[in-house]
């Protein structure tokens, strides 16, 4: 791979990084990963 | 300091921010804290009593599978930035569950060498048990199961399942053909570990597989000064990945472990945070200049 061509998906890949990170914040994804988080998951365990 | 030194510090030092809270291994309760809607950059199962950080793969999952979302920007930014930043060196570096599979591998030989088609596993484990399934086979209100942790994740078992049913008398009543599952496959796990380096890394860990795909445009990254190389060979024998850095330095299967750079007697492999590559890396960059 070129190194600008690798430039370009380093950066284009940060953005949507970025991107994602915000918006999944805006639209409430951290209250479902904080929720599932802090209460034993049965799935996890080995129980659900 | 060898990296070989650096990163046993670095190991250490990840597992105990991934796990702080060892007291909670006694009443068998989870830490609550605000810490947890951040996600640990390697695999650790939130519902280890200890664990400080929501795990990545399990945020992933519970998101694509509940009501209101069918996909986690959230999730999936957070592993598209530390995979840009780091690449598998997470794994290497950062992860608790990679720190146990390397303690397995301690036990004394028969050892053995992973056959490469198995290398494939984790991608078909990454796009069918944590993409599909919990997007495609969901109950009457819509809500989606996290078919990995439910079904393969063997850090799942060993972190929470058997802590939390030693200390919840409850839970032992519950224990079904599922559990009797996934401790199989803990089992198998632990074995594959004692005669494969990093057995679950390669072969079923859809983490390793997703960090894999970004190595090769990850700003932390292991370069090979082609002036230096004298093609000895001896960092391709001591890679315990199975890989030939001098061929393919940002393969999907190298942690970043620095095993390379620590045996190469002429200094010719470097692990840096680059942008840009700043030494010459191709043989025949370095032909035409001659």
């Amino acid at each position: 791979m070129s190194s600008k061509r690798k430039s370009i998906i380093q950066i284009t890949t940060f953005l949507i990084a970025v991107f994602f990170i915000l918006y999944g914040m805006v639209r409430g994804e951290v209250g479902v990963v904080l929720n599932k988080a802090v209460n034993i998951c049965f799935e996890c365990i080995g129980l659900g | 300091m060898k990296h070989s030194i650096k990163r046993k510090i670095v190991q250490l030092a990840a597992f105990g921010y991934s796990n702080p809270y060892l007291m909670n291994f006694k009443g068998g309760k989870l830490y609550q804290g605000k810490w947890k809607q951040f996600c640990n950059p390697g695999l650790n199962c939130y519902s280890c009593p200890a664990a400080s950080l929501a795990c990545p793969i399990g945020a992933l999952q519970a998101v694509s599978g509940s009501v209101n979302f069918k996909f986690s920007f959230y999730a999936v930014g957070i592993l598209l930035a530390v995979g840009l930043l780091l690449g598998r060196a997470v794994c290497g570096w950062l992860c608790p569950f990679g720190l146990f599979q390397e303690l397995l591998h301690k036990f004394p030989p028969p050892k053995l060498k992973l056959k490469k088609a198995f290398l494939y596993v984790k991608y078909v484990v990454l796009v069918v048990f944590v993409i599909v399934l919990p997007i495609a086979v969901t109950d009457y209100m819509g809500m989606g199961k996290p078919a990995f942790c439910q079904y393969i994740c063997p850090a799942g078992t060993l972190e929470g399942g058997i802590p939390l049913l030693f200390s919840h008398k409850a839970l032992r009543q519950t224990m079904g053909s599922l559990f009797t599952l996934k401790m199989t496959i803990l089992i198998v796990t632990i074995i594959g570990c004692v005669l494969i380096y990093r057995f679950f890394c390669r072969v079923l860990c859809p983490l390793g597989a997703i960090y894999g795909l970004l190595n090769k445009i990850s700003i932390y990254r292991l370069e090979v000064d082609a002036h230096k190389c004298v093609n000895c060979g001896k960092c391709k024998r001591i890679c315990k990945m199975e890989v030939d850095p001098v061929k393919t330095p940002d393969s999907a299967e190298c942690i970043r472990c620095g095993a390379c750079a620590d045996t190469c007697p002429e200094g010719a492999i470097c692990l840096q945070f680059r942008l840009k590559s700043s030494i010459m890396t191709d043989r025949t960059e370095m032909t035409n200049e001659r």
